[in-house]
């Protein structure tokens, strides 16, 4: 872990220099940036990510408001909106009745009107109560009144397998959502990903599906100044390389992305090089980052914590074989959650999800260095 | 629960005595007690309270019933002897007044989440409903004149006329629509016959401030505000004109202009939105409601209950309005609820609630008006329940001679048009006649063949209307997928059909 610190130390140094420089010429005079900034100060969990996020896009914008079962009072199932009541009011945190398919209709109802709501689900799972109002209701509303109604609403909440919840609390739905063409969908790993999404999610004309993870509320990342100022944010559809490598690109998302990370480490001792892509968004998928990645190393593993069939990385693969087709030198792995409702106890909650082996593993086979798996059938 | 007895006769007499009103059946009530001392499985004890126009609702203003009849023996000799117990003030003092009033005795109050309760010894089921369904509030008779008592909104003489024509309007629109679609020249419709009271008047007595949020049978709403027949042509048609853009079955009209939100399909998904939206009209402070119509059907989905509830608890200015109209396809409201109609899921809500005769101009006038008032002044929604008849077919999908009889359908298409009934009124007053009805019908009809012709005849939308809207911009990959599209249309121009343009 250390090792990737030191790295991006060394990473953003250099592009610090060149960024500030570009800055000069880009900002206008005044700017409130700072002009030299200094690198991997501050670490933030996700949580504090999302809650400066929301506070001040709910500062800048008086339109923006929040929404949910015990987003107020109780400050946030997860502590995601704590403060934010106090700080704002009841008008703009609203705790809902227990329905998700009220609350979700009023939230289209208010966007409709010229609102910017952030619909809060407790888990994605329950966003299933509430799936007619996100898709007939919100996705399609732009395309069907021809540009007359648009809804510029997001839907967040976290999404995957937490711990020991079972099979009703832990389905990914990435895969869902991301079918609908007038949805976007997005995954924030990091605190500098959870603020600049999140961001860019509400200032956005477009319905958003906003994908966090609850296991990663906890987590600190190292962020830079830049990430801290309030006018930051981040371009929705542009995938990140969090780590550049040669020889395999590993595709991930949410947690997936940590759990990648630590299996290019491994796999680094034993001289393969990977390259660790973090999708960020799932709908825009960014292809051209992905393609580009796959061109140079010619070995593509897709990692996702959902389902496999007709999941996300069943997408990548089929964009990889429609675009870059001659440059694989391998078929392309994919490694995904057991094709189980997840199950409860530990062990084999353990198993249904995939580990970091599992990824190390379908690296070292798409490099033809392990037994490839229709042997092992 | 004989402490709802209790309650239910002594507010009865409470409010006999304060109202001062002597209607047979308030004395009624209190005569059957002091002649026979007791009150009888299955008598019914009415509230004189019968005043719709009143805005401040009494608490118990409807009818109640001392005993269901479903018990069995057992329970009812028991509710009886404890009602009696209780009539007779055995557990009370007498001439103190009002039972709400009364303070120690055996009764014990107790604080609870939402108020204090009172606790009784006695296990009284509420009814699940009332002998006596609610009153329904209605303005003209089938002549189309007023009744004595009647109370009703005032009507400039020229809102009258441009309400009756527009309700024409809608009826010649639906029949040549209809007949349209019949003959092939459009793919679907549905007509609002039977219904045009409620679509125009309730229109006409809001502003254009107000938002709509519709189903799917009012288009005489977008009508009163202005949409033209030549719009409603081109939408039916989905030609370049169409303000849809060519994407929406016929019906689902939308215009920003007018506040008039484009039609869904999905049933009550506009419920909430219009508690969304007059939730951000709340926030803007801004002094409009927002309106938003369903049937009967639409009162069973999830959403009418979960967007009743917020609105009561949010505190916002909504109307809803239920159109009653007996069918839901092929189901009847038999079959849809137990509850009596709609009326009373609001009341459950804790909003103040009202049943019309959807087919009274006039009362659909005052009421909607009336509603509007207090939701705007007092920032609370407000439920119409309009009782009225679906004339015509669900759409035309549907035959539904096949599970209604035809003379149901003759009786309410003839004996009760709303339309007609309007007409006597307005014809009362001199404000039309004959001569003008033959001429408006006419006028109309041509007009809307015109429309119909202008409407086929132009062209469809363009090829790049496949792929805006999606997205706020057109996205990469639709552009691409319209780049390609375009190259093998020019490759194969003969695949392409002639008269779509490019």
């Amino acid at each position: 872990m250390l090792g990737i610190v030191r790295r991006k130390v060394g990473c953003e140094v250099f592009s610090a220099m060149k960024f500030s420089l570009a800055l000069r010429k880009v900002l206008p005079t005044g700017s409130a940036l700072p002009m030299n900034y200094s690198t991997a100060t501050k670490e933030i969990t996700v949580r504090e990510a999302l809650n400066s996020a929301l506070d001040e896009e709910m500062s800048a914008d008086p339109k923006v408001f929040l929404m949910g079962e015990e987003v107020g009072e109780y400050q946030g199932a997860y502590k995601i909106s704590k403060g934010l009541l106090e700080k704002y009011g009841p008008d703009r945190v609203l705790d809902t009745p227990i329905t998700e398919a009220g609350f979700a209709g009023i939230g289209v109802g208010a966007a409709y009107y010229g609102l910017r709501p952030v619909v809060e689900f407790m888990t994605f799972n329950f966003s299933l109560q509430a799936i007619d109002h996100i898709i007939n209701s919100a996705a399609k509303s732009n395309y069907m009144s021809a540009g007359q109604i648009s809804v510029p609403i997001v839907f967040r909440g976290p999404n995957g397998a937490a711990a020991g919840v079972g099979a009703q609390h832990s389905q990914c739905f990435a895969a869902w959502y991301a079918h609908v063409p007038g949805l976007k969908v997005l995954t924030p790993y990091s605190a500098e990903d959870a603020r600049g999404l999140l961001k860019a999610a509400i200032r956005d004309p477009d319905p958003v599906v906003f994908l966090e993870n609850e296991l990663l509320y906890g987590e600190s990342f190292p962020v830079s100044a830049e990430v801290l100022d309030s006018s930051f944010c981040l371009p929705i559809g542009k995938a990140k390389i969090e780590r550049e490598g040669k020889h395999v690109t590993i595709t991930a998302y949410s947690k997936m992305v940590g759990y990648a990370l630590q299996a290019a480490e491994i796999l680094s001792k034993e001289g393969i090089s990977a390259e660790v892509i973090n999708l960020r968004s799932i709908r825009p998928l960014d292809r051209a980052t992905i393609n580009a990645s796959v061109r140079k190393t010619n070995r593509l593993v897709t990692v996702e914590e959902g389902f496999p069939q007709h999941g996300v990385g069943a997408e990548i693969g089929m964009s990889v074989v429609e675009e870059s087709f001659e440059y694989l030198d391998a078929p392309v792995e994919r490694i995904a959650g057991a094709d189980v409702p997840m199950p409860y106890a530990a062990n084999l909650e353990r198993m249904a999800v995939p580990q970091v082996d599992n990824i190390v593993h379908a690296a070292k086979r798409a490099c033809y260095r392990s037994v490839p798996l229709a042997a092992t059938a | 629960m004989a402490g709802w007895f209790a309650r239910s006769s002594t507010l009865a007499r409470h409010l006999a005595r304060t109202s001062s009103m002597t209607s047979p059946a308030a004395g009624g009530c209190l005569s059957s007690i002091r002649r026979h001392g007791t009150l009888k499985a299955g008598d019914t004890v009415l509230s004189p309270t019968d005043d719709p126009y009143r805005h401040q609702i009494a608490p118990m203003s409807k009818t109640l019933r001392v005993v269901p009849r479903y018990y069995n023996e057992w329970m009812e000799t028991v509710i009886e002897e404890v009602s009696v117990a209780v009539l007779f003030g055995k557990e009370k003092k007498r001439n103190e007044g009002c039972g709400f009033c009364r303070r120690g005795g055996m009764k014990k109050e107790l604080d609870f989440p939402g108020g204090k309760v009172m606790f009784v010894p006695e296990m009284n089921f509420l009814p699940g409903s009332t002998s006596e369904r609610i009153n329904c509030y209605c303005v003209l008779d089938d002549n189309g004149q007023t009744f004595s008592k009647s109370k009703f909104q005032e009507l400039s003489k020229e809102d009258a006329v441009k309400m009756y024509i527009d309700m024409v309007t809608l009826q010649v629109m639906d029949t040549i629509f209809y007949e349209a679609q019949r003959q092939g020249r459009i793919s679907f419709y549905l007509t609002s016959i039977g219904e045009e009271a409620i679509n125009v008047a309730s229109a006409a007595a809001l502003k254009i401030d107000d938002i709509v949020f519709p189903q799917y049978r009012e288009p005489g709403v977008l009508l009163w505000r202005g949409f033209t027949l030549q719009e409603f042509a081109n939408q039916c048609f989905g030609n370049k004109l169409d303000y849809g853009k060519g994407r929406q079955m016929p019906i689902h009209y939308g215009s920003n202009r007018l506040n008039y939100y484009t039609v869904s399909s999905p049933i009550a998904t506009q419920i909430p939105h219009a508690v969304g939206a007059a939730y951000s009209l709340k926030m803007d402070g801004k002094k409009a409601c927002t309106i938003t119509y369903f049937g009967d059907g639409g009162t069973s989905e999830g959403d009418f209950h979960a967007a009743l509830n917020f609105a009561a608890v949010m505190e916002v200015p909504v109307i809803f309005f239920c159109r009653n109209n007996g069918w839901a396809i092929s189901t009847p409201t038999t079959e849809q609820f137990r509850s009596d109609g709609a009326v009373v899921r609001g009341q459950a809500y804790g909003i103040h609630s009202i049943r019309i005769d959807g087919n009274d101009a006039l009362a659909v006038y005052s009421a909607v008006h009336a509603a509007r008032e207090m939701a705007i002044r007092e920032s609370r929604p407000i439920l119409i329940e309009a009782l009225t008849y679906r004339v015509g077919h669900h759409s035309t999908s549907d035959d539904s001679t096949k599970y209604r009889s035809t003379d149901e359908i003759e009786h309410w298409r003839t004996a009760r048009d709303p339309v007609s009934k309007f007409r006597k009124w307005v014809e009362g007053n001199g404000w039309w006649s004959d001569v003008a009805e033959e001429e408006h019908r006419n006028n109309t009809r041509k007009e809307l063949l015109r429309a119909i012709q202008m409407a086929e005849r132009t062209q469809k939308p363009s090829l790049s209307e496949l792929f805006t809207d999606v997205y706020d911009q057109v996205p990469r990959n639709l552009q691409e997928q319209e780049r390609t599209l375009r190259e093998i249309i020019k490759k194969n121009p003969n695949d392409y059909p002639s008269d779509v343009p490019v």
